[in-house]
């Protein structure tokens, strides 16, 4: 049981979740980050959806790396990670419609991810399925929480709401207070990103 | 005709690959720092673009679409593997192709060819493609055959291309600029992204 949790497989998990995080410093998987943002819902399935294709690609990669020629995994790669993005993707137009509709063309775009290919290059082909599994889960909460900052601030200075609930009160409205539609478009996705990027590499110097 | 122009202007500015849809990004930040490679990246896309859209389109009609192979059978839940695998086949195929007859284009492209298999605006362009295939025919983003496929594509190609070349342009003079230590590099190109993408918007009203 020690094994299973030794710093090693600690490390796994936790590493991508700031210091090596997959947005902010690797540049991995950005169309995604960028597209599905502008509001929180959205980001949050995102978010989800690639945690458990990253950790099941992942496991599944690491199980059969002995017996993948090393010529065509690529291909084998891609067809693991294609068969679980369209299992998603059939799934979310199953349980919730109205967001799979609003991530479009988004969900199949899972399977170019950088992250994943990435981590099944640098990560699951040399290593055991466990910590591949920590890994990939620790990666997709690396990614998914940048989105989750940015579908944050996007839905409540862009909309004044969050989950689609009224957050801003009445009187600040009165008060003057208007919703910035710029928000809302696209071009300050990658403005908010720059930003996070920022204070994540500021905060990251002093500590 | 008429419809492929306007489908072709569309796709360069207004559906700019990069400014609306953030496709391709990863390459886009990581082959912009000179202009002369982000030139040959970006003619690797346009070319690699206008093979698969209309392969992939062909496979969307005649095989993926509802009743297309059999009546009542709707393959469309299959395209994500198909197009997938007929991209990085093509890729590979493209690539040797150039190796052979145009030894000097292969030298040049280098690296970025088999790279591009796993680009996201090469998906990206046969997904929405197929999208659009379903919409209204009066629908200025419709895409309803062989020529639109094409316009489509290389439009689109042609869009990245400006995008990546104008970002690299500005990277270059961006070297001398005294940049916030933690925001130099990565974070800066965001912003500067982030403002060339609403320059673009601009177009958003075009129409022909």
């Amino acid at each position: 049981m020690s094994k299973l949790f030794s710093e090693e497989n600690k490390a796994a998990f936790s590493n991508p979740l700031n210091l090596n995080n997959p947005i902010a410093v690797q540049v991995l998987g950005i169309c995604s980050a960028l597209a599905v943002t502008s509001q929180l819902k959205p980001a949050i399935v995102m978010g989800l959806s690639v945690t458990v294709i990253t950790a099941f690609s992942n496991v599944i990669i690491s199980l059969i790396r002995k017996s993948i020629p090393n010529r065509i995994r690529i291909i084998v790669q891609l067809v693991v990670v294609a068969t679980l993005v369209t299992i998603v993707s059939q799934l979310l137009k199953a349980y919730v419609y109205d967001v799979s509709v609003q991530l479009s063309v988004y969900v199949g775009l899972i399977i170019t991810n950088c992250i994943l290919m990435g981590r099944l290059e640098a990560f699951a082909m040399q290593n055991k399925p466990w910590p591949s599994l920590l890994d990939g889960i620790g990666n997709g909460l690396g990614y998914a929480w940048v989105l989750v900052v940015v579908g944050f601030v996007r839905e409540l200075f862009g909309f004044g709401t969050l989950f689609g609930y009224n957050v801003i009160p009445q009187f600040v409205y009165d008060a003057g207070y208007t919703n910035n539609g710029m928000m809302v478009m696209p071009a300050m996705s990658l403005i908010i990103v720059g930003c996070v990027i920022w204070a994540h590499r500021a905060y990251n110097k002093e500590s | 005709m008429e419809h492929m122009i306007s489908l072709f202007v569309r796709s360069i500015f207004v559906d700019n690959m990069i400014f609306a849809f953030f496709l391709g990004m990863c390459s886009y930040l990581a082959v912009s720092k000179t202009v002369k490679t982000a030139f040959g990246l970006g003619i690797a896309v346009t070319f690699v673009l206008l093979v698969t859209v209309p392969v992939d389109y062909a496979l969307q009609t005649y095989i993926l679409g509802p009743d297309a192979l059999v009546k009542g059978v709707d393959l469309t839940f299959l395209a994500f593997i198909l197009f997938i695998a007929v991209i990085a086949g093509i890729v590979q195929l493209v690539e040797m192709i150039v190796e052979r007859f145009s030894p000097s284009l292969y030298a040049s492209l280098g690296i970025f060819l088999p790279l591009i298999a796993v680009n996201c605006a090469i998906m990206g362009a046969s997904l929405f493609m197929q999208q659009r295939v379903t919409m209204e025919p009066t629908n200025a983003q419709f895409i309803g055959g062989f020529g639109d496929a094409i316009a489509y594509a290389l439009g689109s190609g042609i869009g990245w291309l400006l995008a990546i070349v104008g970002l690299a342009a500005i990277r270059e003079k961006m070297a001398y600029t005294d940049v916030p230590k933690p925001l130099q590099g990565l974070g800066i190109t965001f912003i500067t992204v982030g403002l060339m993408a609403l320059a673009f918007m601009c177009f958003s009203g075009l129409n022909i």
